[in-house]
């Protein structure tokens, strides 16, 4: 028989998710002796005209990680998309938006004046931003093009399993990868994660949560015992999906809220903004006016991972 | 002739004081504009920075949240909770682009319906002038 078909891409990413699959280390191996690599554009050399040869379906897995920010992204996606017959969106930038979707609080104007034109270390004097047409004497170059506001793969094309995380650890990517080749995937939809929260997962001693003052992960040495939310720094355990491992937390670093919602939750920043105020054991103008100032960005804070997948998706572009 | 803009306001009342507030209003026929739609909360702690979003994602142009006066909470300290958490969603509707007054909290008693139509005539005015909001956007470029 066989071997089944895998497809693996980036789209608006760092990377690190690729990585995050070649640290399977030797399990990499396996991977290569249970399926066919035929997309990876990381580590081996696929084209896409050979994906756009293929049948629809002849893909048995696609891995696709990053959010979609471009057209090219979005035709990849929809190419992976017809090809594929299970499509997994990986990662946070995936599942969420993550960090590129805070791209989403600006737009493509403002991104390219900054970039090409005000930028100090530029040196563009006759103040060329990319064109998705150019004319040259040898004919036109075509460029993708680069939208407004960066959104989810679920956004783009139907979407079977989510493997969230900034990148998804290890042991959930061999859970997702065993599941295929043993045939025992879950329902279609599934997020392959836990299905509590972040904070009932959390060994830290808890007692309770009552905070005076928010303080930045540099202000102070945090415990390494205790809750970090009661400690002041701002943990985004309870508005997120737990299954992470708990990567941060053992190195004493607060949640950031790469796994997403937990079950239940549709907008991850909101939720989170109102623990955060919840805690907070002020009642009068002043000290309400304190917690404004130290929470100094909500949006970066709150959806650091989730901005294309909230429920406002981006800041408000005023229409004409 | 222009037709005047009417915003449409989704108003959260708690229960206890000024869902009551609302009534007596009604009760005593203060007149006010009929722009807010009322919808009865057991506690202005208990509306969830969520359903403020989901009102504006849903096409509202105002959302207004009313509670008890402070030191009256029914439940002892939801509209503290209330008073912590609009003015932190204020914080980040203004990073989203939308507009401060087009949030706003309230205290109002069961026996201030005069203070209740007084309200609802001045958000509406504010939000008239704001014009219509029109969600966020979406898709790659919009």
């Amino acid at each position: 028989m066989a071997k089944p078909k895998l497809a693996l891409y980036w789209a608006a990413a760092c990377g690190g998710c690729d990585v995050a699959v070649l640290d399977t280390n030797e399990k990499i191996l396996d991977i290569a002796a249970l399926a066919d690599i035929v997309l990876w554009p990381i580590a081996v050399d696929f084209k896409y005209h050979h994906i756009e040869t293929m049948k629809d379906g002849e893909i048995d897995l696609c891995l696709f990680n990053g959010a979609i920010r471009n057209s090219e992204q979005e035709k990849i996606a929809r190419l992976l998309r017809s090809k594929s017959k299970v499509m997994v969106a990986f990662g946070a930038c995936a599942c969420f938006g993550g960090i590129p979707a805070l791209g989403n609080l600006t737009n493509r104007a403002e991104i390219f004046e900054r970039v090409y034109l005000e930028a100090p270390s530029n040196n563009n004097e006759s103040k060329t931003v990319p064109l998705t047409q150019t004319k040259v004497a040898e004919g036109e170059l075509e460029l993708p093009e680069f939208y407004d506001t960066v959104m989810t793969l679920e956004q783009v094309v139907k979407v079977e399993y989510f493997i969230p995380g900034c990148p998804p650890p290890v042991d959930l990517i061999l859970t997702a990868v065993n599941a295929f080749a043993t045939n025992t995937l879950p329902p279609a939809g599934a997020i392959i994660a836990s299905d509590k929260t972040l904070c009932d997962e959390c060994e830290r001693e808890k007692e309770d949560k009552k905070i005076t003052k928010i303080v930045r992960p540099h202000q102070i040495v945090p415990d390494t015992k205790k809750c970090l939310l009661e400690q002041g720094i701002i943990c985004c355990g309870p508005a997120t999906r737990g299954g992470c491992g708990q990567r941060c937390l053992k190195v004493n670093m607060a949640c950031r809220g790469c796994f997403g919602p937990p079950p239940g939750v549709i907008d991850q920043g909101a939720k989170m903004l109102s623990a955060i105020a919840s805690i907070y054991q002020v009642n009068d103008e002043e000290g309400v006016s304190r917690l404004i100032n130290e929470v100094l960005d909500p949006v970066g804070t709150f959806y650091r991972f989730g901005m294309a997948d909230s429920m406002l998706k981006r800041k408000r572009i005023q229409k004409a | 002739m222009s037709s005047k803009f009417e915003p449409r306001i989704v108003g959260f009342l708690c229960n206890w004081c000024s869902y009551s507030g609302a009534d007596l209003a009604g009760t005593s026929r203060v007149k006010y504009p009929p722009n807010v739609d009322i919808i009865r909360v057991m506690c202005s702690g208990r509306v969830d920075p969520t359903f403020i979003l989901k009102a504006f994602e849903k096409g509202a142009d105002g959302v207004l949240v009313c509670g008890c006066h402070p030191g009256d909470c029914h439940y002892a300290e939801g509209n503290y909770k209330a008073g912590r958490r609009i003015p932190l969603l204020k914080k980040m509707l203004s990073q989203l682009g939308i507009e401060e007054e087009r949030l706003r909290l309230e205290w109002v008693s069961a026996s201030e319906g005069e203070r209740f139509a007084a309200v609802v005539r001045d958000m509406t005015e504010q939000v008239r002038k704001l014009g219509p909001f029109s969600g966020n956007g979406g898709g790659k470029n919009g």
